[in-house]
């Protein structure tokens, strides 16, 4: 799950990271408001979306930047209408953009230098990584790709926790001294705090930087959160916001499917994560474009697969169905049954393939086959993918 | 032979009394799998009960262990308490925790696999189907069969799978079967990003392992655990390997169902790791329905018998 930059922040002054002074609006009413909380002078204005890239970005009312230096908290006040409730298209949101619901007002920080700082898994030692860079504000691939020797990299021990001597690593890999060291250090380790005891997926500031007064701030903040854990955490599930999720895939976890959504047209309904990526790849591979991901999980009942159909069909780009089922366990002629009433019940127009295999598959296709129901049967992935390839193109 | 677990393993189930853990601890018994005892703290001294067998019930692995000689367990708690299972199981010094559970908590398991180091028992999973090694009966029955897949579609033999993926485990070991290739073990070491047994863990016990002739090798995007195995195998397997990467259209940063199915960067995507298999030697399915034969093809060539 991920949060806004300024709900971020709000959860790093709670674990003691400092950053710049800020508030919130989410209304043109609430814009006097929330500058009111900050001191005069000169005044950031952010737009709030979960996608990077806010500052090289364009509305789609033509205006260009979602991250605007103000002078001052006039500027500020009418810089903030020309990005509520617009559209931003950055290189991180497609080309449909997403809506700004809500605006950061922040003091604008003077910047000595930018660095770059994030917490993370590393997956192939178990543990959780700390990243830092010299090279902030920039996109870390980047800096990765061109000069990893400008990366260092911590792996924290998670029966000791950080250690001082890693902190220290990280300072002088950074190249600060004296207050700054100092105050780099208190963040880093209650950076590792938030990170450690939220249950987050990453912490990413970009950039960390220093002030000329010696302070160091998070000047972006950047949190997700892993979901298996969000159970012990309802004051994080409070931040959730739906405006910035797929309301297909909102609808789909309310059954329990994993739904993705993507560009293409022919629209897959599976069981199993490997085998949805998979059939989405084959799709491919025979020449069309998948139109989403779809695990209906190990014991899809009847409720989930009318359910999966709806969901489907609600992609007005969706020319065609491939249904591959693999029931290892499950009665393929459950499935079945639930295709034909899933077909029946939304009326369905578009061609369909299906594919069952396993656990009581020739009952399956004998529903399948006396249901009246204009689909075409597939024999293996391969057949079934290159069959509903035929049937949209 | 087989590798981990045989016909003869026994085998404990922690949860056995949820719902979840009901259903496969009746089919395991089904399948003629040596499951002695099953584990729900506060219900010690019950019996789980299925067509004449009679399961007994005990508060801790410890005693379940020690009552019975279990080694092997199957951890079908929910999320919540799965860690303190494997951990568990892990004290108790069984040789195997085969961990089901799907959604277990990252931090958990990062704490679990460090309080793990030193320790006899090794994992697999979590979020995995398990493990079977075929029997010698109808349907394969008579084997050992720990976990959630289905048991009838394999057949004993001499091939060797191991996958992040359930379905696509399924997927290989059916078209086997339809071929009349039989299996030596298959092994699902699961979705999460943090994980026991890895890849390269299950393919230098096939290599280890006199009966398994082949190994089929299905990955996904996200990490780089099939690139340490195919370098791995490179360097040292003089076995037929075939292998596959699912999610060559997925895009970055989200995540395909698994936990751990998500693109981080370039050297974690479908692509990247397929090509990193040919450059070792391991002959790429082109699609999962080309597994078997993609198999078979790396057996001709290097003049192996897999039936």
């Amino acid at each position: 799950m991920n949060i806004h930059e300024y709900q971020a922040k709000a959860l790093f002054e709670k674990f003691g990271v400092p950053v710049p002074k800020g508030a919130a609006a989410r209304s043109r009413e609430e814009f006097a408001t929330a500058l009111a909380q900050l001191p005069e002078g000169a005044t950031m204005v952010k737009s709030q979306i979960h996608a990077g890239g806010r500052g090289k970005g364009t509305f789609t009312n033509g205006f260009k930047g979602g991250v605007k230096f103000c002078k001052d908290k006039a500027a500020a006040l009418a810089m903030a209408g020309n990005m509520l409730g617009e559209t931003l298209v950055t290189a991180q949101t497609g080309p449909a953009g997403r809506r700004v619901q809500t605006v950061y007002f922040t003091v604008a920080s003077d910047i000595k230098k930018e660095y770059y700082l994030a917490i993370l898994l590393d997956r192939a030692s178990s543990r959780p990584v700390i990243v830092a860079s010299t090279e902030g504000g920039v996109e870390i691939e980047k800096v990765a790709h061109e000069t990893p020797e400008k990366i260092t990299k911590v792996r924290v021990d998670p029966a000791y926790g950080l250690a001082d001597f890693q902190v220290r690593d990280l300072i002088a890999a950074l190249g600060l001294t004296g207050a700054e060291a100092k105050n780099a250090a208190k963040l880093i380790r209650n950076l590792y705090t938030c990170f450690w005891e939220t249950d987050a997926a990453m912490v990413e500031v970009n950039p960390l930087i220093t002030t000329p007064t010696g302070d160091v701030l998070a000047l972006d903040a950047k949190v997700s959160f892993d979901d298996n854990a969000l159970f012990r955490h309802p004051e994080l599930v409070a931040l959730r916001d739906l405006n910035e999720e797929d309301p297909k895939e909102i609808e789909a976890s309310k059954y329990s499917l994993s739904y993705i959504a993507l560009d293409g047209n022919i629209a897959c309904l599976v069981n199993g994560a490997g085998l949805a990526m998979s059939t989405m790849d084959i799709i491919k591979h025979f020449g069309g474009t998948p139109a989403n991901f779809l695990d209906v999980g190990g014991g899809a009942s009847k409720d989930q697969v009318i359910a999966a159909f709806k969901i489907i069909l609600g992609d007005p780009n969706v020319k065609g169905i491939l249904v591959n089922i693999f029931g290892g366990i499950m009665d393929c002629n459950v499935i079945a049954q639930g295709i034909v009433e899933a077909v029946r019940e939304v009326g369905l127009k578009l061609p369909l393939v299906v594919r069952l295999e396993g656990n009581n598959v020739e009952a399956g296709k004998a529903t399948l086959a006396a249901s009246g129901l204009t689909l075409v049967s597939g024999d293996t992935m391969a057949d079934a993918a290159q069959k509903i390839v035929r049937l949209v193109a | 032979m087989a590798i981990l677990i045989t016909p003869t393993t026994k085998l404990l189930i922690q949860g056995i009394t949820g719902e979840f853990g009901a259903r496969h601890t009746r089919l395991s018994l089904d399948y003629g799998t040596q499951v002695v005892a099953g584990v729900t703290p506060g219900k010690g001294g019950q019996h789980f009960e299925h067509q004449g067998h009679r399961v007994p019930i005990f508060n801790s692995v410890h005693e379940a262990a020690r009552a019975t000689g279990a080694t092997v367990s199957a951890i079908f708690v929910p999320p919540p308490f799965a860690a303190d299972a494997i951990l568990e199981a892990v004290d108790a010094d069984l040789d195997l925790a085969v961990a089901i559970t799907e959604g277990i908590p990252i931090r958990d398991m990062i704490r679990v696999k460090r309080a793990m180091q030193g320790r006899r028992t090794r994992l697999v999973g979590p979020n995995c189907p398990g493990l079977v090694t075929p029997g010698t009966g109808p349907g394969s029955k008579g084997g050992c069969r720990i976990g959630i897949a289905p048991g009838y579609i394999h057949r004993p033999g001499h091939v060797g799978v191991v996958s992040r993926s359930g379905t696509l485990t399924y997927e290989a070991v059916f078209q086997l079967t339809s071929k009349g290739i039989g299996q030596s073990t298959c092994v699902g070491i699961g979705g999460d990003p943090v994980n026991g047994t890895s890849h390269l863990d299950v393919i230098k016990l096939f290599d280890a392992d006199p009966e398994t002739h082949g190994i089929i090798m299905i990955g996904e995007i996200g990490g780089s655990a099939e690139v340490e195995a195919a370098r791995w195998v490179q360097a040292h397997c003089k076995k037929p390997v075939a292998g596959f990467i699912a999610g060559a259209t997925a895009p970055a940063g989200r995540r395909m169902g698994h936990a751990g199915a998500v693109i981080g960067g370039h050297e974690d995507t479908a692509a990247a790791k397929i090509a990193i298999f040919r450059e070792c030697g391991i002959e790429v399915a082109a699609t999962p329905s080309d597994l078997a034969d993609a198999l078979l093809r790396s057996a001709a060539a290097r003049g192996v018998k897999l039936s």
